[in-house]
C-alpha cells in the first residue's frame, strides 16, 4: 500500500481522497492484528520472565538472610516485629492467622467440592420423629461455586500477601546493613495521609468494586459454563455442574432443531445494532443541528428553549417514558385524537406497538425525543468554545453559512466529541430503559425461540438477558449472553479507539 | 453605483436572516409544544375523576383531586415515595465520597498500577451491570436484605460500585493545575491535606453534579430495584411501583393513579433539576468534552 507524501495527496479529488482513506483504513486492519498478536506474545514473555525473577529473589533472600528473615518465611510478620516494626509485623501475622483459620475450617471443603459442584442432591430421606419421608437438601452448587472462588481468591491474595512480607524482610535487612532506621508504626500511620494516600482513598471504593462488580461478573462468566437454570437450580431440584462449552456451542450451531437459538441471537444482535447506529447518530446530529438553531445570533429567549428541551432529561424516565408507551397504544391519546380529526376508524386505529416495523420507528423516534437535550447541551458547549476569527475569515472568503458548517463546525464537533460517540453507542447497545418501558420487547415474535418465555421484534440483548433472568430463570443462558454482549462491545471499542486516532491526525491537518 | 450595490447586498442578507429566523422560531416552537405535550397531558390527566382507565382524550370531563387523594390514602404509594427518598439521600451523601475519592486518586495521584486499575474499570464497564445481580441477589437474601428489607439492600448496591462512575469527575480535576498541588506540598501539606483544604474549594461545581446525579440516580432505577424488592410492596421503590399500575391486570383501575403519582414523583425532582441545572450542564459538557 503505497502511502501518498502530501502534495500528492493534495492533488486528488476529493472522491480520491476519500478512497485513499478507505484504503488506508483497510489495509490497516491487518497490520493491527499483528501488532496485537506481538503484544500479546510480549505480554506473556514478559510475564513468564517476572514470575521466574521472583521466585530467583525468594530464593536470593533465604540465602541471604538472617534468622529473621528466614523465620518469616514460616512466620508472617515475625521478621517486621522483631526489627521493630510492630504495625506492620501485626498485620502480617493477622493474615496469615486468619488464612490458617479459614482454610481448615471451610477453605477445603470449598475447594474439594468445586470440581464437581456438589454430588448429592436433595433427597427423600426417612425421618424417625414424623415417620415419613422428607425431601432434605444436602449439596448447594451455588454456594459451592461461589465460595469456592472466593477461596481460591482467598488463596492468591495470601500468595501475594506472603510474597509481600517475604520482600519487607528482605528490604528492611539492606535498609539496616546500611545504617539508616526502618520507618516506625508512626511513620506508616502517617504515611497513609501522604505519600499512601491513595491507599486511604481507594481502599473503601476498591474493596465495593471488586466484591459487588468483578466478583459477581467473574461468577457470571463461570456459571456460562455450567447448566444453572430453572430446573437445576443447584438446590431444591437438582444440582448443577459443569457443562464445558457446550452452551456456547448452542449458541453458535446453526441447527434448525427445536430450538434455534443462534438464529434468535443473531437476529437481536442485529437488531441491537441498527438500534445502537440510529439511536446515537441521529440524537448526535440532530442534537448538534438544534444546538446551532437555537445558538444563532438573533434568536431570542435562548435559555427558555433550552429549558424546555432539558425537562426531558428532568422527569424521571420511567415516567415519562411509560407514560408515552401508553399514549400511543390503541386506546390511548394519540389515537384518541386521530379518531377525533377524523383519519382513523374505530377499526383503523394505528397499532403503533403491534406492527413490528411500525415499534422500531417509533422507538428510535421516541429516543429522539430523550435524547436530544443531552446533546443539544454538550454541543452548545463546544460551539461556544470554537473560536469566533475561524467563522469571520470564512465569510470573508465568501463562505455560506453550510460551507461554514461542513468544513469548520462539523471537524471541529467530531474530533472533540469522538470519545463521546463511542460511550453513547455502547450505552445505546445496552439500553435497556428506553426499549423495556417503552415496548417491553414487543411485539412478540413467535418465531424467536428461547428457554421457554419470549423475544420480541424489539428486544435487545440485554432485555433478552433480563426477560431470561427474571421470567425464565435460565441463568446459564443469561450467562452466555452477558459474555456476548460484552464480546460485541469490546470488539467495537477496540476497533474505534484504533482507528479515531488515526483520523484525528488527519482532522487536525486539514 | 458600488454603494447602493453594497446596501442592496446588506438588505438582501438582512432579510434573509429575518427569514431564516422565523423560521426557526417556528420550529423551535412547535419543538417546544411537542416536547411538553405529554407532561401537560399527564398533569391534566391526574385530575380527571370520571374514570380510572386509559382513555382517548386528554381533558378531563370532570375535575377533581380524587386520584391525589386515592395516591396518599389508599396506595402504597406513600410507603414507595419513602423508600426512594431515603434510598436517594444516603446514596446521594456515600455516592459522592466514594466517587470524589477515586476520581481525585486517579486525577492527581501516581501510584503503581494506576493504569491497569483504569483499565481494569473500563473492561468492567463493558459487561452488563445487570449480569450482578443474580448473584447479588443470592447474597442480600442471605443478609435478608431483599423483599420487604430491599431498601439497605438496594443501598449497598449502589454505593458499591459508584466508584467505577468517575470519569466526568476526573476530568473535572483534570483542569485544576497541578501548580497548586505542588506549591502546597512545598510549602509541607500533607496529600490529605491538599485535597481537603486546596482542591475540594476549587470544585463546587463538580461536587454539585455529583451530589444530583447520586440523588437522582435510585429515583429513576428499574431494574435492580424490581430484582432485590421482588415485587414485595413494603421494599418497592416509586419506579418499580408505577410500572406495576401500569400492567395489564391493573391498568383500568389504575391509569389515573399512575398520573397523578407520576406528577407527585416529577415535580420536586424537575424543580430541583432546574435550579442545579447549571452545575449539571457544567458536568456534561466538560466530562463529554474530555471524555
Amino acid at each position: 500500500m503505497k502511502r501518498l507524501d502530501d502534495l500528492e495527496y493534495l492533488r486528488l479529488s476529493k472522491s480520491q481522497k476519500f478512497l485513499y482513506k478507505l484504503k488506508i483504513f483497510f489495509s490497516s486492519i491487518p497490520i493491527w492484528f499483528g501488532g496485537l498478536g506481538k503484544k500479546i506474545v510480549n505480554l506473556f514473555k514478559n510475564g513468564v520472565a517476572a514470575v521466574k525473577g521472583e521466585f530467583v529473589d525468594i530464593y536470593l533472600t533465604f540465602k541471604n538472610g538472617d534468622f529473621k528473615t528466614r523465620l518469616s518465611f514460616l512466620i508472617m510478620g515475625f521478621g517486621s516485629l522483631a526489627r521493630g516494626q510492630i504495625l506492620r509485623g501485626l498485620l502480617f501475622l493477622l493474615f496469615e492467622v486468619v488464612f490458617i483459620f479459614y482454610m481448615i475450617s471451610a477453605g477445603w471443603y470449598w475447594l474439594g467440592k468445586l470440581q464437581t459442584l456438589g454430588t448429592k442432591g436433595p433427597q427423600e430421606v426417612y425421618n424417625e420423629k414424623l415417620d415419613q419421608y422428607v425431601m432434605t437438601y444436602y449439596d448447594n452448587s451455588f454456594k459451592i461455586l461461589l465460595y469456592g472462588i472466593l477461596t481460591i481468591i482467598f488463596i492468591i491474595a495470601f500468595i501475594y500477601t506472603w510474597r509481600l512480607n517475604v520482600k519487607q524482610n528482605k528490604i528492611s535487612q539492606e535498609i539496616l546493613a546500611s545504617g539508616k532506621p526502618l520507618k516506625s508504626s508512626k511513620d506508616d500511620l502517617r504515611s497513609l495521609v501522604d505519600n499512601q494516600f491513595h491507599k486511604t482513598l481507594l481502599a473503601l471504593p476498591l474493596t465495593g468494586i471488586i466484591v459487588f462488580t468483578a466478583l459477581p461478573i467473574l461468577f457470571m462468566i463461570l456459571i456460562a459454563f455450567t447448566n444453572f437454570d430453572a430446573n437445576h437450580n443447584g438446590y431444591s431440584n437438582a444440582l448443577f455442574t459443569w457443562q464445558g462449552m457446550k452452551n456456547f456451542n448452542q449458541l453458535i450451531t446453526w441447527t434448525s432443531g427445536s430450538s434455534n437459538f443462534s438464529a434468535t441471537f443473531g437476529e437481536i444482535l442485529t437488531w441491537t445494532l441498527i438500534w445502537a447506529f440510529f439511536a446515537t447518530f441521529t440524537n448526535y446530529f440532530l442534537g448538534i443541528f438544534v444546538a446551532l438553531m437555537i445558538n444563532k445570533k438573533g434568536i431570542k429567549f435562548k435559555k427558555v428553549w433550552r429549558t424546555i428541551l432539558v425537562m426531558t432529561i428532568a422527569i424521571p424516565q420511567f415516567i415519562s417514558l411509560l407514560y408515552v408507551s401508553k399514549m400511543f397504544s390503541s386506546n390511548g391519546i394519540v389515537n384518541g385524537w386521530l379518531m377525533d380529526l377524523g383519519l382513523v376508524g374505530l377499526d383503523t386505529r394505528i397499532q403503533f406497538w403491534d406492527n413490528p416495523l411500525l415499534a422500531r420507528i417509533m422507538v428510535i423516534v421516541i429516543n429522539i425525543w430523550i435524547g436530544i437535550p443531552y446533546l443539544m447541551l454538550i454541543a452548545t458547549g463546544i460551539l461556544m468554545n470554537i473560536p469566533q476569527d475561524l467563522y469571520e475569515s470564512a465569510k470573508i472568503d465568501g463562505a455560506n453559512a453550510v460551507q461554514q458548517f461542513q468544513k469548520i463546525t462539523l471537524p471541529y464537533m467530531l474530533f472533540i466529541t469522538g470519545p463521546y460517540l463511542l460511550t453513547s453507542f455502547i450505552g445505546n447497545i445496552n439500553n435497556f430503559n428506553v426499549i423495556f418501558l417503552l415496548t417491553g420487547g414487543g411485539p412478540t415474535n413467535q418465531a424467536f425461540t428461547t428457554s421457554g418465555g419470549s423475544a420480541g421484534y424489539t428486544d435487545l440483548l440485554i432485555t433478552w438477558l433480563f426477560k431470561i433472568t427474571t421470567v425464565d430463570s435460565n441463568y446459564k443462558l443469561a450467562a452466555v449472553i452477558g459474555i456476548a454482549v460484552f464480546a460485541v462491545s469490546a470488539i467495537i471499542s477496540l476497533i474505534v479507539y484504533n482507528v479515531l486516532p488515526s483520523m484525528r491526525n488527519e482532522e487536525e491537518f486539514q | 453605483m458600488s454603494n447602493t450595490n453594497i446596501e442592496k447586498k446588506h438588505m438582501k442578507q438582512s432579510t434573509k436572516n429575518k427569514i431564516s429566523n422565523t423560521i426557526i422560531y417556528i420550529v423551535l416552537i412547535i419543538m417546544s409544544i411537542i416536547w411538553l405535550v405529554p407532561f401537560v397531558s399527564i398533569v391534566l390527566q391526574s385530575f380527571r375523576v370520571e374514570s380510572t382507565m386509559q382513555v382517548g382524550y386528554v381533558i378531563p370531563k370532570q375535575w377533581g383531586l380524587d386520584n391525589y387523594i386515592k395516591l396518599f390514602t389508599e396506595t402504597s404509594f406513600v410507603k414507595w415515595y419513602m423508600n426512594t427518598f431515603l434510598i436517594a439521600l444516603v446514596v446521594a451523601v456515600v455516592q459522592t465520597l466514594i466517587v470524589l475519592s477515586m476520581s481525585y486518586t486517579l486525577s492527581r495521584l501516581r501510584f503503581q498500577g494506576r493504569k491497569f486499575l483504569m483499565n481494569f474499570m473500563l473492561v468492567l464497564g463493558l459487561f452488563p451491570g445487570f449480569l450482578t445481580m443474580i448473584v447479588l441477589y443470592t447474597v442480600l437474601k442471605d443478609l435478608n436484605m431483599i423483599m420487604e428489607n430491599a431498601v439497605p439492600g438496594l443501598i449497598l448496591v449502589y454505593v458499591a460500585s459508584s466508584g467505577m462512575g468517575y470519569y466526568v469527575s476526573k476530568g473535572f480535576f483534570d483542569t485544576i493545575p497541578k501548580s497548586l498541588d505542588e506549591a502546597a506540598r512545598i510549602d509541607g501539606a500533607t496529600r490529605f491535606q491538599v485535597f481537603y483544604q486546596i482542591i475540594m474549594p476549587l470544585s463546587k461545581p463538580i461536587v454539585i453534579y455529583t451530589i444530583l446525579t447520586a440523588f437522582l440516580g435510585p429515583w429513576g432505577d428499574f431494574v435492580f430495584a424490581r430484582y432485590i424488592s421482588n415485587f414485595n410492596s413494603a421494599g418497592m421503590n416509586v419506579a418499580v411501583g408505577l410500572w406495576s399500575w401500569l400492567q395489564k391486570d391493573t391498568i383500568a383501575q389504575r391509569y389515573t393513579l399512575f398520573c397523578a403519582g407520576g406528577v407527585v414523583v416529577a415535580i420536586p425532582i424537575t424543580i430541583l433539576f432546574m435550579c442545579l441545572q447549571k452545575y449539571y450542564v457544567e458536568g456534561v459538557t466538560g466530562g463529554a468534552v474530555k471524555g
